[in-house]
């Protein structure tokens, strides 16, 4: 009961804060004065945000980041990291500390419609998984019946398994275990036959404490939904326009086949879409209030949307995560960005 | 009985230890699938990790401004160990040592590149905020020890409240409300420095709980000193600093000391709040997916680090003791 006061007063007043700050003035003046962009980070998740053997921050959300930094000053180099918990997150955008938040937060409309926040064009489709070890020969969930299965108690996975099951009229034996560590070694260890996380957190587990880790597949089928990507404060529609379409101008440049690598030979193509996206034609930058180079400089800078993916979460990261649902539109996955006209 | 379990046990850990730890070691590589192949420790980790380890987010090619920070505060703390460099000499020597490590680190001046708190992290971070929450609290507390044995009603009110509502909280929630809540009541665009607010935080945290150790020791000292300091015509500061104050803290050293320690590994919480001390960043640094394997030799080496800063303030602390007490039947 006292929780819920407490957590109420605190609602309350961050409510009460968050049309005070949304007067606050362009974001982007801020920016271009400083010469920085700050970005609110997670730190503690690999593939995501988190620190080289350099001490220098990688990721995908590290990367859509340096694309606004990118777009806005020039240069992917010009931005800040502030380090912040679940707990900080929320309030460090609304008090002002960051620009924008860039860490795998899921969209929900609570979150959306409570907190003064805005979200803007996803990033990262994420949902649960399951995982199996190849010698159990399961080809789909159907094939699961009466599988011992590992699970968090109390989380979102415990509820996914359970309707999951529910629906194909399966039988399934839990195993609950406590923390995430035990649950993996359990996993990998024989333990239990199936493993239900966050695909990108299975995909993590299998890269990291697997001793064998081409003897585990995801199943096919991604269960309840989490979009995530970056978050900006309310009422600044400037600012959220441009953080929107650094992220869509990487889509776009990947389902037109603009890379880091052939960007400067895309120049002189005589696509319409294309000379829009780069600026060769039209005056798209303008409208956003930057110049007509902002799209280049990103796909340049930091690549297309498909260069990061694979970078940071794909082939070429330990990850090995599959595009899946992160994929463009036309290849089968959600990624869908408005025309650039 | 259990002298033979315990040597028992000692029998069949250690030879496995000694195993893992040393002969089916990996000492140094640069491929993490060397130390999946091998049977014991990989000590790799921390010759591939140490600089985030011990740095955080710090400029990699700037870590000599650390390393040089850190050496000024470990030289300066010895040298302050040494009872014959005692004087106000000293302080002036650490106030201008502080201000040179800000500047090392800030950058900005004599041709240093400019680097902002917030890359600020590792041990430089954590011996910063250690040594600023002591220097800053010891005085304080101090003078909330004195203010709460005031005759004055405002001020000895205002010391009690001070120290019991702090005492009052756990250290995590000082922290919070100073990271998080302190900003929401700031006036729109005025920013404090997160690095500035956490060690404010932190030493009003060491200053409540250092106040009531010191005032154990004004209580323990007998009237009659106290008596005979005004017997003589000292004024109030006079006999504060020149009886009663001495006598004190002598007394209770060994508490305040466990209290300075205890400092020095609270300031691990300031990872809870966004800031990469030693502890925090080697998390950060272990994510990595192809070394994450190997966090228990990383923790190992970190464990090190702390017990030996810890074991040695403990062991001067023992030191100082005696050499005070001497020639005094205690």
């Amino acid at each position: 009961m006292k929780r819920v006061v407490i957590g109420a007063a605190m609602a309350a007043i961050l409510a009460g804060l968050a049309p005070g700050d949304a007067t606050a003035g362009p974001t982007i003046d801020a920016i271009k004065k400083r010469g920085t962009v700050i970005c609110g980070a997670n730190g503690n998740r690999a593939g995501f945000s988190s620190l080289n053997s350099k001490g220098e921050w990688i990721g995908m959300d590290v990367d859509t980041c340096k694309a606004i930094a990118a777009a806005v000053l020039g240069d992917k180099n010009k931005v800040q990291f502030i380090k912040t918990t679940s707990s900080t997150r929320f309030t460090a955008l609304q008090t002002g500390e960051i620009d924008v938040l860039t860490r795998n937060t899921t969209w929900t409309l609570s979150r959306d419609a409570k907190l003064g926040i805005d979200f803007v064009a996803p990033t990262f489709y994420d949902g649960q998984g399951f995982m199996v070890n190849k010698s159990t020969g399961a080809k789909s969930v159907k094939d699961l019946g009466g599988a011992t299965v590992c699970v968090l108690p109390g989380t979102t996975s415990e509820k996914v398994v359970a309707d999951v099951f529910r629906e194909n009229g399966l039988k399934y034996i839990p195993v609950v275990i406590e923390s995430k560590k035990e649950l993996n070694t359990a996993f990998f260890g024989g333990r239990c036959d199936v493993h239900v996380q966050s695909t990108s957190g299975l995909s993590a587990a299998r890269a990291t404490v697997a001793p064998n880790p081409e003897d585990f597949v995801l199943l096919p089928g991604i269960y309840g939904k989490d979009p995530m990507g970056p978050v900006v404060r309310q009422g600044d529609a400037q600012w959220r326009d441009i953080v929107a379409w650094s992220v869509y101008a990487m889509m776009t440049a990947e389902e037109l086949g603009v890379t880091s690598v052939n960007v400067d030979e895309k120049m002189k193509s005589k696509d319409a879409e294309t000379q829009r996206l780069l600026g060769v034609k039209g005056k798209l930058g303008a409208t956003l209030g930057l110049d007509n180079d902002w799209a280049y400089r990103i796909i340049k800078q930091i690549g297309n949307y498909g260069e990061v993916f694979e970078r940071n979460l794909g082939a070429d990261s330990p990850l090995k995560l599959a595009r899946g649902l992160n994929n463009i539109w036309t290849k089968g996955g959600l990624l869908y960005s408005p025309p650039f006209k | 009985m259990l002298t033979l379990l315990a040597m028992w046990a000692l029998f069949v850990t250690i030879p496995d230890f000694i195993s893992w730890a040393f002969i089916n070691a990996v000492w140094q590589t640069d491929d993490s699938k060397d130390c999946q192949v091998a049977a014991g420790a990989c000590w790799a980790v921390i010759t591939e990790k140490h600089r985030v380890m011990l740095f955080g987010t710090f400029p990699y090619d700037e870590h000599w401004r650390g390393v040089l920070a850190i050496a000024i505060i470990i030289i300066l703390a010895v040298i302050s160990g040494f009872k014959r460099f005692w004087s106000y000499r000293l302080f002036l020597v650490w106030l201008v040592a502080t201000a040179l490590v800000f500047l090392l680190l800030l950058g900005g001046v004599f041709g240093l590149k400019p680097i902002g708190t917030y890359q600020w992290g590792g041990l430089p971070l954590t011996l910063l905020l250690f040594v600023g929450t002591v220097v800053g609290g010891m005085p304080l507390a101090v003078l909330l020890a004195l203010g709460r044995r005031s005759s004055l009603p405002a001020i000895k009110a205002l010391c009690i409240g001070f120290i019991e509502i702090i005492r009052g909280v756990p250290l995590i929630t000082v922290l919070f409300m100073a990271s998080l809540m302190f900003p929401l009541f700031m006036p729109e665009g005025v920013t404090i420095n997160k690095l500035l607010r956490a060690e404010i935080g932190m030493i009003m945290f060491f200053a409540a709980y250092a106040a009531e150790i010191v005032r154990g020791g004004l209580q323990a000292i007998s009237l009659g000193q106290y008596e005979a300091a005004e017997a003589i015509g000292l004024s109030y500061w006079q006999k504060t600093n020149r009886i009663i104050l001495p006598q004190a803290l002598r007394i209770v050293l060994p508490a305040l000391m466990s209290d300075v320690i205890r400092a020095f590994k609270n300031t691990t919480f300031v990872s809870i709040i966004g800031l990469f001390d030693v502890l925090g960043a080697t998390a950060t640094a272990l994510e990595d997916l192809l070394w994450v394997r190997y966090a228990l030799e990383a923790y190992i080496f970190i464990f090190i680090l702390y017990f030996v800063f810890c074991f040695s303030m403990s062991k001067y602390s023992a030191h100082l003791e005696r050499d005070l007490s001497e020639g005094r039947n205690l």
